[in-house]
């Protein structure tokens, strides 16, 4: 917790150089928004345990399906994109209690608040490692459930192609809902409630595109859709999550 | 001078007296028109030819969904209102909308389940407006759920609004996507929840439910008003007068 | 009369609806006046252990 706070005070200060007359000169936006960035991912490194939870999460509910439904390679086929999709969006749920919940409690945060800094590529920085952390690595093992649930080999790109770039999306969204909720004690449930709803296109057009991945169809219309509210996502979500935690830690 | 009237109804005193007077000259208006919706549409109206008699929940489903619509737009508006120009009556508009708004969702989705079944064979259909208004209702929920979790009534206006701002933006994408999900997957009971082909004794009822509810809902929004009003002004002198009446 | 309560044989399903409906009208009413009811009586009690009602 200690160690955090030094990387946050550094933002201020980083292309400190004293260029002989003794002046310091302030971080520009892109090296705090990269230094926000490694930060977060540093920091999540030291506690790996946390970071297999979602994908082991993941995997699980994956498992579930056959098990409840029917172990026919057929069936599960048909299923597949739906299975795959529910798990990631519920796995990236879980991963978003965490996005700011330590900044918060340790009042990095509120560093990043003070800071001088754009909030919103603050934001920006914490959502991209965030994706980085959770949806990168869902998309990675998105192939390995498809194939469980009898996806045909081929299809395997198109699967890790459509949840990498949902799983943008569905991180840019789920942090309106985390920063909005900052502070609560068990908002799990409300979480899900509010980011569910807005996740709803997305899910929708990634299970397509991963459809069409399956049946080797031309996934490029949902694909593009979706990478049109990843784009959209880039730009606004920043923008309502820093309003948002302005409003929480006012 | 133009601008005097703008700034009065960001006054709360101001406006928690002008919600108790103006409350009655909506009250009763929509109370007359409800009635004589209901009269026209149960009794006047003759039974439709494809639908007999079960056409007539149109009367009562059609002003829920409007309701749940109009409602949500006034929410987001207010909730806008609020957050840019930091007025708290703005506020107390969207705090008021929500659960009216919230419980009239319910009964579109109710009420249209029931025409559902008997005209389209089931109660429920995953065509494009049910799913909508489905995730109308979520959004409504979220929004009272967030409220109800933030203590501080500063902060859970403000976060709120951020809320309703971005639902409002969703409500379109959302639509969107459900629509061309619909039309993918070619809905086995295509479920037509628009208006039947309509004679005007059963349009002028369906018209007199449609604003008879509008000005049933300002009714009820201006008593709500006044209680949002007043939680939010917790020593100002001028609530001694008006709760002592 | 007994035709109207029949609704041409859709009673079961129009009734429901008109109830569900009405009670969601009268239930916001109720709510919105046991609200302001609330609020007003909130208000009278912050004032009195101020000492500041009238």
């Amino acid at each position: 917790m200690s160690t955090s706070g030094a990387p946050a005070a550094a933002l201020t200060s980083v292309a400190a150089t004293d260029d002989g007359a003794g002046v310091t000169l302030t971080a520009s936006a892109l090296d705090a928004t990269r230094l926000a960035l490694l930060r977060d991912l540093k920091l999540a490194f030291r506690k790996r345990g946390q970071l297999v939870q979602p994908l082991a999460f993941f995997a699980l509910v994956t498992m579930l399906f056959p098990l409840a439904v029917s172990p026919e390679l057929s069936r599960l086929r048909e299923m597949a994109p739906g299975v795959i999709w529910v798990a990631a969006l519920l796995a990236s749920l879980l991963a978003l209690e965490f996005l700011f919940r330590d900044d918060a409690y340790d009042g990095t945060l509120e560093q990043y608040a003070l800071s001088g800094q754009s909030l919103t590529s603050l934001m920006f920085a914490k959502t991209a490692a965030h994706w980085l952390l959770t949806g990168l690595p869902l998309a990675l093992m998105a192939p390995l459930a498809a194939l469980s649930l009898g996806a045909p080999s081929a299809s395997l790109p198109g699967i890790v192609g459509s949840v990498a770039v949902g799983s943008v999306a569905l991180s840019l969204i789920g942090s309106i809902g985390a920063a909005l909720t900052l502070g609560m004690k068990r908002s799990g449930a409300l979480l899900s409630l509010l980011t569910l709803p807005l996740s709803l296109p997305v899910l929708i057009f990634g299970a397509r595109a991963t459809q069409l991945a399956i049946s080797g169809g031309p996934l490029l219309a949902p694909l593009e859709l979706l990478g049109a509210l990843a784009v959209l996502g880039v730009t606004l979500a920043p923008l309502a999550a820093a309003a948002a935690v302005r409003i929480s830690l006012e | 001078m133009t601008w005097t009237w703008f700034h009065r109804l960001a006054s709360p005193p101001y406006v928690y007296g002008l919600a108790a007077r103006l409350t009655p000259w909506f009250a009763w208006p929509a109370a007359l028109l409800i009635v004589a919706g209901l009269w026209g549409g149960l009794v006047l109206a003759p039974p439709d030819y494809q639908q007999g008699d079960g056409f007539r929940i149109i009367y009562v489903h059609a002003p829920s969904a409007w309701m749940s619509l109009m409602v949500y737009t006034t929410m987001a508006v207010a909730a806008a209102v609020g957050l840019i120009w930091r007025i708290k009556v703005a506020h107390a508009v969207a705090a008021s909308c929500a659960p009216i708004g919230a419980s009239f969702t319910f009964a579109a989705l109710v009420t249209g389940a029931l025409w559902g079944e008997p005209m389209w064979g089931t109660y429920w259909e995953w065509d494009p407006r049910l799913t909508s208004e489905l995730v109308l209702l979520f959004l409504y929920l979220g929004y009272m759920g967030l409220r109800a979790g933030i203590d501080d009534t500063q902060r859970a206006d403000r976060a709120s609004a951020l809320l309703a701002v971005v639902g409002v933006v969703n409500v379109p994408i959302i639509h969107y996507s459900v629509t061309w999900w619909n039309s993918l997957h070619q809905a086995p009971s295509v479920m037509r929840l628009g208006k039947p082909t309509i004679s005007a004794a059963m349009l002028l009822p369906l018209l007199m439910m449609l604003l008879g509810f509008t000005l049933y809902f300002v009714a009820v929004l201006l008593v709500r008003l006044r209680s949002e009003v007043l939680a939010r002004e917790r020593t100002a002198s001028w609530i001694r007068e008006a709760v002592s009446a | 009369m007994k035709e109207f309560l029949d609704m041409g044989g859709y009673a079961a399903f129009v009734w429901p609806a008109y109830l569900v409906t009405l009670t969601v009208v009268v239930l916001n009413i109720v709510w919105a006046r046991r609200a302001l009811a609330r609020s007003r009586a909130e208000a009278r009690r912050r004032l009195d252990v101020r000492g500041e009602r009238p």
